[in-house]
């Protein structure tokens, strides 16, 4: 059984703006492909995932020491739009 | 058109003054110009600052200063990792133009050890895909037959090393995506352990799953690139930094002794016949040689695709939340931020990112989190612990590569699930971060390379490259691809 | 309907590491927009975190200060929602597996201590900086919004109290106190103008009596402790006037307005809570062994409340103890210092906390660059113990002092400060002006009491102001009774 999506809600949390027949069409794929991953509820062991890293590591860390940071032309040369040294971007709030 | 000399040879020739860096490159270019046509292996060739890059080896060599194996040796780059002031784009839309300010530690060490950037090779967009052809500048064909896929998704770099238009290339690996492009292009491709190749510069794709990896045309040559790339990252937060294995040492040794255990999981329906008699023939050639073969059988194989489909994808879904057209990339219009981001990641990713987008971010979302990501990590768990009592039993397990040889293009691009089926055999090594080495044992009836693949605990590089090695001398595969040469 | 009010308080604190959480970008304030970035902090593509090792030493000093069990096993969590002001669209937390634990922090409100639980203290990266520009620079008129991400990544530490404070007052001597903690430890400076310490407060309101916890409602935008109290304080009659008129408390998020003096809500998106934790597979688990644990302990300073406590414990009252508590550490050190030379604890904490600091600020002199230390303040104290010099004399000698003229003693000579204290001379003279006063005496024995203001000024005449005034009154009393 495929399974059933909510998947305008998934898209607006994933900031996707598809159309309509987009999410039609990735709705049918997503529920056949979680249908098919839906098999990992089959498992018969039950082990516990404590560290995911085959070497087990734990603890790694760098210590407190200033390292030199980008050159600010070189991080604003991507930039869509910038202003004096800051990034632009619209108003956060949605208009309504 | 032969491909030219690999690493090893390269370098023996170098030193021997019978070539030098910037012929070698020469060599390069000139197979990357007869076939780039017909194949599309790369999206970048940086003809002058390669130029550049090999005249300065050789000038160096001249000094008697030798920076080691890859020295002056021309090296492809798979397109998801950065490069410094040179276009990196993961083959997507969203990042056409991008230049990153930084250099992956790879190719930082790749700059140490000499090597010539030749360019940077097409992939499925961000690395999502097993046959190149989810690339948003077009897909790469494969070199023995054009009218199929090339895998992937380093498809551009198995392509490159199969022609000779890289002496060797880096690819990256999260379900097989070195392994299994490798044996559809009849190279070796060879996935470390996880957390021995730094991943900082990677483009991350599933950040508990990927690693770089070398793609190369024999063995040695794998090794030799490995060596060049792995090692401790301060950079890196999975980086290892005990002590790493000499993956050359047990080249020459044979395998007498060794046991070598066949996977039970890994063969039957879907599978093709020539894909499994080659494999089995390669088993039998093992045991006369020398090793113990013994069937063996890992349960929880069954469910490590869907247990992948759910980890990589969730990985997936964070990691491509940075691509938001602010301060970098595609930006499309939009009156408020959150109408931009949205604009700008619609009109940036293909329908394979954004499908792996969504079911990452639905297998995450409250309410469904324990019965898919969370029961995916414990089958992870429980392929590492089948891998473990494995291992008790034999020194590696080996398989085919891939059930099958190249498709057509086209033939799975409408059935995600199909295509997704391609990496079963390698997806178990990258859940439990082991290592892998795929390598072409032959070809099948229709002329397309089979893969057969090796897979070691981890840090067992060496006993893994010591079968490949031996596997390499029994299989003789001494092929290339007989693509017609095309003018440019 | 009788109503209490249930508060909770979630403190943000930016560390005073030298570089950030997840990378070697420098930390610090006023920086020109976007120079301590880097692939990391700025969520390039490719970039990774590496945890900042001081970073977690200092979130483990803070569990401690708070009596916090520190976690042998800690893991850091993505957060996820998008955000202009967040490069990565998620921010590197912590869920359920926090460093810090189950501690409290005592609270004294007008003298009654009272002890606020702490759920937990856990380790995230901090976001950048927007600035709306357009009407105003208001958010809700703002035509586009500029984006700076040196904050990006700084160490940010939150700490949620259990909802346990019970007054708007309270809630502000919980912050108070918890900012003395952290400034103690010396990893952060917590100033609320700067942003390195940030507070929301949740506040819900139940029947008297019940044990239920109502539907609580999160305040934002408080920047001052006092706007903290009056918004935790105008809420609590929001929803108390709300409830008694058959309204229902909404649960949202709602914005301190500090000039209209009222909370108002913040329009929340639907799904936007939904932040699809999970384990960070960019970072390995942290591992806390008990051996870090106490060697962390071990260099904890004294803490406020202990010191309060040893403050007490020199015979000092509550309330002056917490004053010198407080204190400017260098004040603290004079007064240590001369209690150690004998002085009477509560002479010299006066002195301290009262005229000291008075003249530091009128002269606008750092407390550590005052000439003046603990055998000063000792033989200052002394001095009008034993009645060599007056208590206004005192004021006079201590300007002396401080102004660097020389030691009390020096300065009370030079400025001719001395006064008569010595029984024997001081009796004599007593004895002459009684002899002189006659009837002055006369009416002191017949029950007139203010006579003997006339005798002491008679006294202090006749030693031009430098006698004692109390022995002198005491040697009359003595003298006229016998």
């Amino acid at each position: 059984m495929p399974v059933e999506i909510d998947i305008a809600y998934v898209a607006r949390l994933a900031r996707l703006d598809l159309s309509d027949e987009e999410l039609d069409e990735y709705k049918h794929q997503l529920g056949m492909i979680l249908e098919h991953a839906a098999r990992v509820q089959t498992l018969d062991a039950d082990p516990n995932p404590e560290n995911a890293h085959p070497l087990a590591l734990f603890n790694t860390f760098r210590e407190d020491v200033v390292l030199p940071s980008l050159d600010r032309d070189e991080v604003l040369e991507n930039a869509p739009e910038t202003i004096d040294g800051y990034f632009v971007v619209p108003p956060a709030m949605e208009g309504e | 058109m032969r491909p030219g000399p690999g690493v090893a040879e390269a370098g023996r020739q170098l030193r021997a003054g019978e070539t030098t860096s910037v012929r070698l490159l020469e060599g390069v270019l000139e197979r990357a110009g007869s076939s780039e046509a017909q194949v599309h292996a790369f999206l970048t060739i940086d003809r002058d600052r390669a130029l550049e890059t090999a005249a300065q080896a050789d000038a160096d060599l001249a000094d008697g200063i030798d920076r080691g194996p890859l020295h002056g040796i021309p090296i492809a780059l798979k397109d998801n990792m950065c490069t410094r002031g040179m276009e990196t784009t993961a083959a997507s839309q969203i990042l056409a133009g991008y230049r990153p300010p930084y250099d992956a530690t790879v190719v930082s060490r790749l700059g140490e050890a000499g090597a010539v950037v030749v360019g940077k090779t097409n992939l499925d967009e961000f690395a999502m895909g097993s046959s190149t052809e989810n690339s948003a500048y077009g897909p790469t064909y494969n070199p023995w037959d054009t009218t199929r896929v090339a895998g992937g998704s380093s498809g551009g770099s198995a392509a490159a090393v199969a022609i000779g238009s890289a002496t060797a290339a880096l690819g990256s690996d999260t379900g097989g995506s070195i392994r299994q492009p490798a044996a559809l292009c009849g190279v070796v491709g060879m996935k470390p352990t996880y957390g021995t190749v730094s991943r900082y510069g990677l483009i991350a794709f599933a950040s508990s799953l990927d690693q770089i990896g070398p793609l190369t045309r024999t063995v040695e040559d794998s090794a030799l690139t490995l060596e060049a790339i792995w090692g401790h990252d301060p950079f890196d937060g999975t980086s290892y930094s005990g002590d790493y294995p000499d993956p050359k040492a047990g080249l020459s040794r044979g395998v007498t002794g060794l046991r070598v255990g066949v996977v039970k999981e890994l063969s039957g329906e879907g599978y093709e016949p020539a894909v499994e008699s080659a494999t089995a023939d390669m088993v039998a050639k093992l045991e006369s040689a020398g090793v113990e073969v013994v069937e063996v059988s890992l349960p929880s194989f069954e469910i490590a695709l869907s247990a992948y489909y759910l980890i990589a994808p969730a990985e997936c879904s964070a990691n491509l939340a940075r691509f938001d057209g602010i301060r970098y990339g595609h930006r499309g219009q939009g009156a408020t931020t959150e109408a931009l981001m949205a604009r700008s990641r619609a009109e940036g990713f293909g329908p394979e990112v954004t499908r792996r987008i969504l079911l990452g971010t639905y297998a995450l979302s409250a309410g469904y989190y324990d019965a898919f990501y969370g029961q995916a990590q414990r089958v992870r768990a429980a392929i590492q612990e089948d891998f473990g009592r494995a291992y008790q039993q034999v020194d590696v397990l080996v398989s085919p590569t891939s059930p099958t040889v190249a498709f057509e293009a086209g033939a799975r691009t409408s059935d995600p699930l199909a295509m997704y089926l391609s990496d079963i055999c390698t997806i178990p090594s990258n859940l439990a971060g082991h290592p892998a080495i795929s390598l072409p044992v032959g070809l099948d009836g229709q002329g397309l390379p089979i893969g057969f693949q090796v897979m070691a605990p981890p840090l067992g590089e060496g006993v893994m490259y010591r079968v490949a090695a031996e596997v390499e001398r029994l299989a003789g595969f001494d092929v290339a691809p007989g693509l017609e040469e095309v003018a440019s | 309907m009788s109503w209490e009010p249930v508060i909770g308080i979630e403190v943000h604190v930016e560390l005073l590491t030298d570089s950030k959480m997840f990378c070697g970008c420098a930390v610090g304030f006023g920086a020109e927009p976007n120079t301590n970035v880097c692939p990391t902090c700025l969520g390039l593509p490719g970039a990774l975190p590496v945890t900042n090792r001081a970073a977690i030493e200092s979130i483990m000093a803070i569990g401690l200060a708070l009596n916090c069990e520190v976690s042998e096993r800690s893991v850091f969590h993505r957060k996820n929602y998008f955000y202009a002001d967040l490069p990565k669209n998620y921010q590197i937390s912590q869920f359920d597996n926090p460093v810090c634990v189950d501690g409290h922090l005592d609270v004294d409100v007008d003298g009654v201590i009272h002890r606020v639980g702490i759920e937990r203290a856990h380790m995230e990266e901090d976001t950048g900086k927007s600035t709306h520009v357009g009407a105003g620079g208001r958010i809700h008129a703002a035509e586009s919004t500029l984006l700076d991400f040196n904050r990006s990544g700084v160490p940010l530490v939150e700490i949620v109290s259990r909802p346990e404070i019970r007054s708007a007052a309270e809630a502000r001597a919980y912050a108070l106190e918890l900012r003395s903690v952290i400034v103690e430890l010396g990893v952060s400076d917590a100033r609320l103008e700067e942003g390195s310490m940030r507070f929301d407060a949740n506040v819900s309101i139940r029947p008297v009596g019940s044990t239920e916890l109502g539907t609580k409602v999160e305040v934002k935008n408080m920047n001052s402790f006092r706007s903290l109290e009056r918004a935790v304080e105008h809420e609590i009659a929001r929803q108390i006037e709300l409830v008694d008129s058959d309204g229902a408390v909404v649960q949202e998020t709602r914005h301190w307005d500090e000039e209209a003096g009222v909370t108002h809500s913040m329009r929340t998106k639907e799904g936007s809570s939904d932040y699809r934790y999970f384990v960070e597979p960019d970072l390995v688990p942290m591992v806390l062994d008990r051996q870090w644990v106490q060697r962390i302990r071990e260099t904890l300073p004294e803490l406020p409340a202990q010191r309060r406590e040893r403050y007490r414990g020199d015979g000092l009252g509550g309330s002056l103890a917490g004053v010198l508590s407080a204190a400017d550490p260098a004040l603290r050190d004079i007064y240590e210092a001369a209690v150690a030379e004998g002085a009477d604890p509560k002479a010299a904490a006066n002195w301290v906390t009262g005229e000291v600091i008075g003249w530091s600020r009128r002269h606008d002199v750092a407390a550590s660059e005052l000439q003046f230390d603990g055998a000063a303040l000792a033989e200052l104290v002394g001095m009008v113990g034993e009645g060599r010099i007056s208590s206004s004399a005192a004021k006079e000698v201590l300007d002396g002092v401080l102004s660097g003229e020389g030691s009390p003693g020096q300065v009370a000579e030079a400025r001719d400060l001395i006064q008569i204290g010595d029984r024997t001379s001081l009796g004599a003279l007593v004895a002459e002006v009684l002899a002189a006063s006659p009837r002055a005496v006369e009416g002191y024995r017949g029950g007139d009491e203010k006579v003997v203001g006339f005798l002491v000024g008679q006294v202090m005449k006749a030693t031009q102001g430098k006698a004692d005034p109390r022995l002198v009154d005491e040697l009359l009393r003595e003298q006229l009774s016998a």
